[in-house]
């Protein structure tokens, strides 16, 4: 379990610095479209910095506002806090802060940068489908992300994954809009500039390197979070029962976006199917094992 | 050199057995404290459930005994345990009982208790998991190599598991 958690640091600091190469890339590539590589490498680097450093300390509020989380009243969930507490004191977690998301597709998240400084989200959809035993087994699901440090490094993916996204957007609008410039003489010049081809072609590339990188930092943690799940509850079919019941849901959970689709208990998006004749490309971004395989898993303990 | 080497091999080890013989200690004060609050819930109740229930005293004063019981067991975990589950099985034929009178199960008061007291069991349940995993962790510590040399130096002694545990623990999840 320790070496797991040494893992999870020691990536954590992987993904810091791949990200500051990718937006330092990103930068240096609308240097190059715009015709002037150094300004965009250096405030691209600083940009980069600024965001490692929030994405730290501030990324968990983050990620409860984009997926509009509001704090769970003590009295009103009750069941939950009971569930909470109780599986806190199983794990020798404190207690982390419980949020719920008004929403009526089952899903739930864990965030923060370190149990002191974490909190759990579920759906009301979760909330009312889920019998005690099931709603056990994911508590204790997200409790295992906390205590892995699955969180640190997730929450952070989605401020850095969500930033290279919006600054590649901005520049390719920006190009397309000739960056808002009125025609000029000195533009002329520009017009052999054969690098401005290669910075486009790492502008389009870098949300999907972001994206794979998503992909790779989340889907082996989830496999893992219901295995120390059941080791926490000791109770397998309750977790078994939630994914079921999750398997059986088709409805999307409007409250998660693509930057924070690797952090629920089950792949929110819909449309992300396994057949067609893009499957392949699409197994290739999922950010979740599918729920029969994770099942399957399960039934083997 | 190698004197020296050996010296924080040493330090490192030692400082590994105290941790987790810390954590085990914790987690049985853990345990201790969920099992406290349940005592102090048992007055309030056995007061709420007097009004409504005269002529059953025997189930009320089982609980009673049973209190005073594991208030002064022994601090081993057998014996706790032993103290413990006397306890539970007091308080379950107490809240088998009630089901005969319809105005207690109404009353708010007592309603809030039965939850307190089921929501506490599972509580102390989940602390004795905490404890039995603490203690596997240093047991296995203090018996495999190299840990059981400095285990032995210094007496690091192994410590006891909760006996009943899994039975005890399935209890409280079927019924509420």
């Amino acid at each position: 379990m320790n070496d797991l958690i040494t893992a999870n640091k020691r990536r954590t600091v992987f993904l810091m610095v791949g990200f500051v190469v990718v937006v330092i890339g990103v930068g240096w590539a609308v240097g190059l479209v715009v015709g002037n590589g150094a300004t965009g490498t250096v405030v691209a680097g600083a940009i980069a910095a600024v965001m490692a450093f929030t994405s730290y300390w501030k990324s968990d509020a983050i990620a409860l506002r984009v997926s509009r989380a509001v704090p769970a009243g003590e009295e009103e969930y009750r069941r939950l806090h009971n569930l909470v507490e109780g599986l806190c004191i199983a794990s020798g977690l404190p207690k982390p802060r419980v949020y719920v998301i008004h929403d009526p597709a089952p899903n739930a998240f864990a965030t923060g940068r370190n149990p002191k400084h974490a909190a759990l989200a579920f759906t009301t959809g979760l909330l009312e489908q889920m019998n005690r035993v099931e709603l056990e087994g994911v508590v204790a699901h997200e409790l295992s992300h906390i205590k892995n440090y699955d969180i640190l490094v997730s929450t952070l993916a989605v401020t850095l994954v969500g930033t290279i996204a919006i600054v590649t957007d901005l520049a390719i609008r920006t190009m397309w809009w000739n960056g808002g410039r009125v025609h000029r003489s000195g533009d002329h010049a520009d017009r052999n500039n054969p690098l401005a081809f290669v910075g486009l072609a790492l502008l389009i590339l870098a949300p999907l390197v972001a994206r794979a990188m998503q992909s790779a930092v989340s889907r082996r943690r989830e496999t893992l979070a219901d295995v120390s799940a059941v080791r926490l509850t000791r109770y397998p079919p309750g977790l078994i029962g939630a994914l079921e019941k999750l398997q059986a849901d088709t409805t999307v959970t409007h409250s998660a976006s693509m930057a924070t689709a690797h952090m629920w208990i089950e792949q929110p998006m819909a449309g992300v199917g396994d057949s067609g004749h893009l499957g392949a490309w699409h197994k290739l971004f999922n950010t979740h094992p599918p729920l029969s395989e994770r099942i399957a898993l399960l039934r083997e303990i | 050199m190698v004197v020296g080497v050996l010296l924080v091999g040493a330090f490192v080890l030692y400082n590994g057995l105290v941790r987790r013989r810390n954590e085990v200690d914790n987690a049985w004060s853990q345990i201790d404290v969920q099992l406290k609050r349940r005592l102090d819930l048992i007055p309030n109740l056995v007061e709420t459930v007097k009004g409504y229930t005269a002529h059953e005293r025997v189930a009320l004063e089982a609980v009673i005994a049973a209190r005073s019981n594991a208030m002064g067991a022994g601090s081993t975990p057998h014996e706790q345990a032993a103290a413990d589950n006397q306890l539970t099985g007091a308080l379950r034929q107490l809240f088998a009982l009630a089901e005969a009178y319809p105005d207690l199960k109404a009353n708010q008061g007592f309603v809030s208790l039965q939850e307190e007291l089921a929501n506490t069991e599972s509580r102390i349940a989940y602390a004795r998991q905490f404890y039995s995993d603490a203690v596997l962790a240093y047991n296995t510590a203090i018996q495999a190599v190299p840990g059981v040399i400095v285990a032995r130096v210094f007496g690091f002694t192994e410590r006891e598991y909760f006996e009943a545990e899994e039975a005890a623990r399935q209890v409280p999840r079927v019924q509420f």
